[in-house]
């Protein structure tokens, strides 16, 4: 069956639909965020859960206090060298299947702290990043377009086969080494399975 | 409330051993400060707080300085009577003298009793090097004491009697203080589309000596420069 009969199906009140996707929108319609932030970007998330944005809207409104209970962690403001290991360690207590969203230029960079001592130069040394978000702070609006992106890459998630999803997968193991304090920074200094540096230009 | 001139004529009748000197600020808001020595500190901090006319009963804010040495340069004008019996010369004298640096820690002390202040109150180290100790006014104010931690873990002023002297914002295991002038960053940065010009030299110059270390000794090598970065 195409899509086209599908549709075709669905407008004479007929859905059908396959269980993968039935059960990937059940999932990214009740996204469980973790409470947590770090800095201003924590301000612009908590305005995207308050009445004039509302992010009760996308089914992503229950922060919870527990990473056990979550399966969203918004990066939200600058992650310090002091704070990295402990971001890693929530992420790793976060059960599968697990999203990141890095919400602002530091998360995503370090931002306008990119070249001090004490600030990690983005979350993506450490995490799996799923969605960067852009902005210093990003509005709540950035934040809920950034939502909207992940549960479409949610809805587009294979269960089965060659690219199937992480979290379906056995040979995959999410939980990331958690980097030790050292003498200048973070040792090691990054996750080299996830992230390396760019190649330095030639010219 | 009484000037800062009226509060050390009266601490250095109350304590005649002490060493109590007003530091002048030129600026516009003339906030001029009573510099303490370190061995009555303590003392005259409680009687700050006790005195019944002032009753600094609050501390607002206590921040670091550091002085690194300097030079100054004196001139002295003196008067030569020509012998000829022409006009008279003025000759300058220049003579340079190197004031040696110091740490400063500065109170701001507020009375929330009388509503006055603030009473600025500063303490000196010795040198920038090896006596580097102030007493901790936390005893004192209950306030100071995370603005102490914060002194001590980012210009290395060691606050004795503090109840819980440890880095505040930075890891215990930090080498260094970064808030001391002669801080020099680690060259550990790895190429970033945002490194140029010093920057990008001191770090390929840090990746090129990773880079050797690890080709010497592979398996002593830890990941921390990627010797080969991938392109991305």
């Amino acid at each position: 069956m195409t899509d086209a009969e599908r549709e075709e199906l669905r407008r004479h009140g007929i859905l059908l639909t396959s269980l993968e996707e039935l059960y990937n929108w059940g999932r990214s319609n009740s996204i469980w965020p973790i409470q947590f932030g770090l800095a201003c970007c924590a301000i612009e998330m908590i305005a995207a859960a308050t009445a004039r944005f509302d992010i009760a809207r996308f089914g992503a409104e229950i922060f919870r206090p527990s990473p056990r209970q979550a399966d969203l962690m918004i990066v939200s403001g600058t992650v310090t060298k002091k704070m990295a290991p402990l971001v890693v360690r929530l992420w790793n207590q976060m059960p599968e299947p697990k999203y990141c969203i890095a919400m602002g230029a530091c998360a995503i960079s370090g931002g306008p702290f990119k070249q001090g001592y004490s600030v990690l130069k983005g979350i993506d040394r450490f995490l799996p990043v799923d969605i960067y978000i852009p902005g210093c702070p990003p509005r709540p609006e950035a934040l809920l377009n950034g939502l909207i992106k992940l549960q479409e890459k949610i809805k587009g998630e294979k269960l089965t086969g060659p690219n199937a999803a992480r979290h379906v997968r056995a040979d995959v193991n999410n939980e990331h080494p958690i980097p030790e304090y050292g003498a200048h920074d973070l040792v090691p200094s990054k996750n080299t399975a996830l992230w390396s540096p760019p190649a330095p230009p030639t010219a | 409330m009484e000037t800062v001139e009226q509060i050390r004529d009266r601490l250095l009748a109350r304590f005649p051993a002490a060493a109590v000197a007003v530091v002048t600020n030129p600026g516009a808001a003339a906030e001029h400060a009573l510099l303490l020595d370190a061995t009555h500190a303590r003392e005259i901090a409680e009687f700050l707080r006790d005195d019944p006319v002032l009753r600094l009963d609050y501390c607002s804010n206590v921040t670091g300085i550091d002085w690194p040495e300097k030079e100054i340069t004196d001139t002295v004008k003196t008067t030569v009577a020509d012998p000829a019996g022409g006009p008279a010369k003025v000759v300058e004298t220049k003579t340079v003298r190197v004031e040696p640096g110091y740490f400063e820690a500065v109170y701001f002390l507020y009375s929330m009793a009388k509503k006055h202040g603030p009473v600025i109150v500063r303490l000196r180290t010795a040198n920038r090097t090896d006596a580097v100790t102030l007493p901790s006014l936390t005893p004192v104010w209950r306030s100071c004491d995370f603005q102490e931690r914060e002194i001590f873990d980012l210009f290395g002023i060691v606050f004795t009697g503090h109840p819980d002297l440890r880095r505040l914002l930075l890891w215990d295991e930090f080498v260094d203080h970064p808030m001391r002038k002669d801080y020099v960053e680690p060259d550990d940065y790895e190429w970033e589309p945002t490194a140029h010009g010093d920057v990008l030299a001191r770090a390929q110059a840090h990746q090129a000596a990773v880079a050797a270390a690890a080709a010497a000794a592979p398996s002593a090598a830890m990941p921390v420069v990627n010797p080969t970065p991938s392109a991305s």
